[in-house]
């Protein structure tokens, strides 16, 4: 099977900070469903960012998509990032812009047509039950319609990674269902790699994963 | 609304700018207007023994626009008490010859002695008469306004540059959270400061427009106009082609400037 993400002798730190992720080796196959868990401050996050290249290698090599991201070039970066899907906690919505617009950002950025865009979006916005809230701007929502449509963000333009950290954290159930719903569909049809950084699995997720668990900057496998 | 204030923040600190620098336009034209009438109306007078080479002295001169000698016959005519035609045509013969240098236009100073200094120099010439007290007081004050004005508009533009990068700021921090999230997806950096651009370009135009509406009424204003002509003077105010493409090019040039400082001081957030 291929291998979306290989890390080889991965260290992380912030600058003149310790070392985070100290000398991990791991692997993710493509098509797979991982949770990523560990303590509060534990690097679960840290390395979710070096996933995106928000945070660069500080030692041994780290492969997304077959694009290594130790001393990576910006365009090879950004070339990256328009193949990956990325939620985050605290939402990371523009708010200047309508959530429509919101939701078609990967999409004006990976060159879409206008109207193969508008429709995606339509479809999106059904599938996270927020189609009548089009026109509006994301402080107009709640914050668990806002994660859903960061949700739709992420899966706009069919990407081959979805990055999610702690996707549910502050969400009423309905929302987090729906949000656990939508990775899972995208993992299991559209075959999209999905990693999810989170304190806690749910219970009731019908989907075979892979888990990871963070201690003292190493990363071990849970069976 | 919000949003209404941060554009007009930029288009207000533009006007300011723009409005200081055709200020200083409109009084450096009407300084050179006034020179050129001032130059009509002056004149260097010349008292020689011989008849001037008329020629010879204005090719030699780059200041010197025209020659003309002055006739005696009114002296003449004063003197004239019942002399013979024959004794006014010796007495003609030995008056000195005057002549009036008409210049091309209103001399510094400096520029009105190298003249007389070189006029004198000629063997005939003995007398030569600058008005030059006259001269350098109109000169002086006219230089003393044109300092006065041209410190009053670099104090507008510092200042204004002052309220612009305080601006400058405010959009940093209204911008740099958008450019993040455009980077987060792959965005490249012209797609990420494009709207940065369009937004500056178009407060830039909106500024030019303003000031081209407002100097466009003022240049065909009678009072205006009235105030022109009371110092005998007629400038242009405001030339629509040139003085517009001018502001516009100074505002768009400005506002890229700011927009880019902004993109180059972003930081992706860790």
């Amino acid at each position: 099977m291929d291998k979306v993400i290989i890390a080889d002798n991965l260290s992380l730190s912030y600058s003149n900070s310790e070392t985070i992720i100290n000398k991990v080796k791991f692997s993710i196959d493509s098509a797979s469903f991982v949770f990523i868990t560990g303590a509060s401050g534990s690097g679960k996050s840290t390395l979710l960012k070096s996933l995106y290249g928000a945070l660069k290698p500080q030692e041994g090599s780290l492969v997304v998509g077959g694009v290594e991201l130790k001393g990576v070039a910006s365009a090879k970066l950004n070339f990256l990032r328009k193949h990956i899907g990325i939620v985050f906690q605290d939402y990371k919505l523009v708010k200047e812009w309508t959530i429509e617009k919101n939701i078609m950002l990967p999409l004006i950025i990976n060159g879409y047509d206008k109207s193969v865009s508008q429709n995606q979006v339509d479809s999106l916005l059904k599938h996270v039950r927020l189609k009548h809230q089009a026109g509006k701007y994301p402080l107009e929502l709640s914050g668990g319609e806002q994660q859903r449509v960061a949700m739709a963000r992420a899966l706009s333009h069919n990407p081959i990674l979805i990055l999610a950290d702690e996707p549910t954290g502050n969400l009423d159930d309905y929302s987090a269902e729906l949000i656990w719903n939508l990775l899972v569909g995208a993992n299991e049809q559209l075959k999209t790699t999905v990693i999810v950084v989170t304190h806690h699995i749910p219970e009731n997720i019908k989907v075979d994963f892979k888990h990871f668990h963070i201690e003292f900057g190493r990363i071990n496998e849970v069976n | 609304m919000k949003s209404i204030k941060n554009h007009l923040s930029l288009i207000i600190a533009l006007l300011s700018i723009l409005f200081s620098i055709q200020i200083f336009i409109i009084v450096d034209r009407s300084i050179d207007a006034y020179k050129v009438n001032l130059a009509s109306n002056y004149s260097i007078v010349v008292v020689s023994q011989k008849k001037l080479d008329i020629e010879s002295i204005t090719t030699s001169n780059d200041l010197v626009s025209d020659i003309l000698p002055l006739t005696p016959d009114n002296v003449i005519k004063r003197l004239n008490t019942g002399m013979s035609k024959t004794n006014v045509e010796l007495l003609k013969l030995t008056l000195p010859k005057f002549y009036r240098v008409k210049l091309k236009y209103y001399p510094t100073p400096s520029e009105i002695d190298i003249l007389t200094n070189k006029l004198l120099k000629k063997d005939s010439v003995i007398k030569v008469e600058n008005f030059s007290s006259n001269l350098d007081a109109t000169y002086k004050l006219l230089l003393l306004f044109k300092s006065v004005i041209t410190v009053f508009a670099i104090s507008m533009i510092v200042v204004t540059v002052l309220l612009i990068l305080k601006e400058l700021r405010i959009w940093q921090f209204k911008h740099n959270e958008r450019m993040s999230i455009m980077s987060l997806f792959g965005a490249p950096t012209w797609m990420r400061s494009a709207v940065l651009f369009r937004l500056a370009i178009v407060d830039a135009l909106f500024a030019s427009v303003f000031v081209f509406v407002i100097f466009t009424m003022l240049s065909s204003d009678m009072w205006v106009l009235e105030q022109f002509r009371y110092i005998g003077i007629s400038i242009i105010v405001f030339d629509p082609l040139y003085d517009f493409l001018m502001l516009t090019g100074i505002a768009i040039l400005l506002s890229v400037i700011l927009a880019s400082l902004i993109v180059l001081g972003h930081k992706e957030e860790v």
